[in-house]
């Protein structure tokens, strides 16, 4: 099977004010397959966003796409030009952001707000696209689309509101959805009844996601593989069961590791500490070698002098740390 | 269990709630006044240096549960105790009095400290209201309070929206230990921040109870959390709380659908064996 989008080498950096360059990721580089779920895991500072914005090119004015290439139906477009561009975005991969309050114009009805999507994109007319927005409101809110489509964003629920966002990210029928934290604002029950949207969509439309997110919990039982970004780097990147259930990165695993769970682990008692990973990634950024070597406690000689390539661990699964390299 | 053990048989709470009502005015569309029951005699007792999570899902009331503690909203109904004392219905004040011992630590460090200051000013200005201290011993309240949580001195100068979202939330701490209060109320303190930085700020919480007999009712959606956390939970719906007891037993037993619902729709992460051992 061939990727529907194919990121290569991708490097972004943004001008600072004083005028040097400060990259946000370097040399990232995965497939998307045709209806898989690719997990993006990183903190904040790590390049999930930049990654997010850079793929359909919408970053702020100081960024810089400086090498790469993110291949889309026969297109780069990281080469594409406003017009080419204009056609892809929300019609063939569209953007879901974080905080659905924010995204939604707040005096309009959000049946509107949808309808306006499929208007920008399709030449229908009055009924047909009134038609299809019914459709796409039955889709994601099939017990009361009417209600829903002629309400404003004020009188939904945080979960409605992000319901709505997907309806206008799905309502062009797009081949690849980019949700960033598309959840983060949710409480966890909420959180679960859109990830089941997604899933659901997903197994109707076919579509292929990629989903950024800090949390790791969230990708259990949801994504199909997972890609770990630390400091703009991929640090380790594999099938969502063998990276969640067994990560070999020094990083993944301290960050799964300081998560707690509700039942106390095995000779765990309460009110110790968590194991946190110490420091802070935006501060503790080495000139040379490894990003992660300043907070690592696995690190060895060698982590100060280079940078870990990436290791192929198996076919699927791969870790850049020196530990791997024989 | 481990609560009874740790406060010793004539031990006064320091916190009592008793049947506490809030209810607001609310306009319907139609322009008929209608009222909204955010609390609905909710009632419970916190022991000094334990303690409670207050769980639930959005709109169950934790958060008018807190500004009510917090002396920021006054309950329609009801009484609290707290050090003894009945704050419900204070005048202004009286309740100045009482605000310094009852501090708050809300969600988004990013928009509770004020953009245009410096780390110092944050720090100083709990301080300078109390109108009791001199300059100096300002300036050594603010460096030891940075040193107690776990920020570097040279930071006083520059502003909070430099600081990353672990440092800013660190500083809020600081800022809500300034006058050294009993009560902490953290409402969602740790949501808003990076897994590995919830992690971080929850270990500072834990070593300030164990310095300080810090007092904590922690309001959260994370059970996960609250389970690390607290002595006891509270489990809150429509602004009633339908099971509280203690934290293990509540999440191992649960009685009531919705804590089974909270529960179940907690995100795990199932690490295999080799990991869990390390």
């Amino acid at each position: 099977m061939i990727a529907i989008l194919e990121i290569q080498d991708l490097h972004v950096s943004y001008r600072s004010s004083g005028g040097g360059l400060c990259p946000a990721l370097t040399s990232v580089s995965f497939g998307l397959m045709p209806g898989e779920i690719m997990g993006v895991l990183g903190e904040s500072g790590s390049g999930k966003s930049t990654l997010a914005g850079s793929l359909v090119r919408l970053l702020p004015a100081n960024a810089r796409i400086t090498r790469g290439a993110v291949q889309f139906e026969g297109t780069d477009l990281l080469r594409a030009n406003a017009d080419e561009l204009r056609q892809i975005r929300g019609r063939r991969i569209s953007l879901i952001f974080q905080e659905p309050s924010l995204a939604l114009h707040p005096t309009m009805r959000v049946g509107e707000q949808v309808r306006q999507v499929l208007a920008a994109h399709d030449s229908l007319g009055k009924g047909a696209l009134n038609e299809q927005t019914r459709q796409v409101f039955d889709q994601v809110f099939p017990e009361e689309p009417d209600r829903i489509s002629h309400s404003y964003p004020h009188q939904l629920s945080g979960g409605q509101r992000q319901r709505v966002l997907i309806a206008q990210a799905i309502a062009c029928g797009p081949s690849v959805v980019i949700a960033d934290e598309p959840t983060a604002s949710l409480d966890p029950t909420t959180q679960m009844e859109i990830l089941g949207v997604f899933r659901n969509l997903r197994e109707k439309l076919g579509l292929a996601m990629i989903f950024i997110t800090h949390n790791p919990a969230l990708l259990c039982g949801f994504a199909d593989r997972v890609l770990v970004l630390y400091a703009g780097k991929v640090a380790e990147c594999g099938s969502a069961e063998t990276v969640l259930a067994s990560p070999r990165h020094p990083y993944t695993k301290a960050l799964f590791h300081s998560i707690p769970t509700v039942f106390d682990r095995p000779g765990n008692t309460r009110k110790t500490k968590l194991p946190a990973i110490l420091g802070d990634s935006a501060r503790s950024l080495p000139i040379r070698g490894c990003p992660f070597e300043p907070r690592c406690t696995e690190k060895m000689d060698i982590c100060k002098e280079r940078e870990p390539a990436a290791v192929n661990l198996s076919a699927s699964h791969t870790v850049s740390c020196f530990k791997y390299e024989s | 269990m481990k609560v009874e053990a740790t406060i010793g048989k004539n031990m006064q709470p320091l916190l009592r709630v008793e049947n506490l009502v809030k209810r607001y005015a609310k306009q319907s569309l139609a322009g008929t006044p209608e009222e909204f029951l955010a609390l609905d005699g909710v009632s419970f007792t916190v022991f000094p240096g334990t303690t409670l999570a207050v769980v639930g899902e959005s709109g169950s009331g934790k958060s008018t549960l807190a500004a009510c503690l917090a002396c920021l909203e006054s309950p329609t109904a009801g009484s609290i105790w707290f050090a003894g004392r009945e704050i419900a219905k204070l005048e202004e004040r009286a309740s100045r009095q009482i605000r310094p011992q009852i501090q708050v630590i809300f969600q988004d460090p990013a928009s509770s400290l004020n953009p245009r200051w410096s780390v110092m000013e944050v720090l100083a200005e709990p301080l300078i209201l109390q109108r009791k201290f001199t300059r100096e011993e300002i300036d050594r309240g603010i460096s030891s309070l940075l040193e107690r949580v776990g920020l570097s001195p040279d930071i006083v100068e520059r502003s909070p929206t430099e600081l990353s979202g672990g440092q800013r939330q660190r500083l809020a701490i600081a800022r809500a230990l300034a006058l050294e209060p009993k009560l902490l109320i953290l409402d969602e303190a740790l949501s808003a921040l990076d897994c590995s930085v919830q992690a971080q700020i929850a270990n500072l919480l834990v070593e300030l109870q164990g310095s300080l007999e810090m007092t904590y009712l922690f309001i959260t959606h994370d059970l996960a959390m609250a389970a690390h956390l607290a002595d006891e939970i509270a489990v809150m719906d429509r602004g009633r709380i339908v099971e509280q007891g203690q934290a293990q037993k509540i999440l191992k037993q649960p009685e009531q659908e919705t804590t089974r619902q909270l529960l179940a729709a907690v995100p795990r992460l199932t690490l295999v064996p080799p990991l869990l051992e390390q």
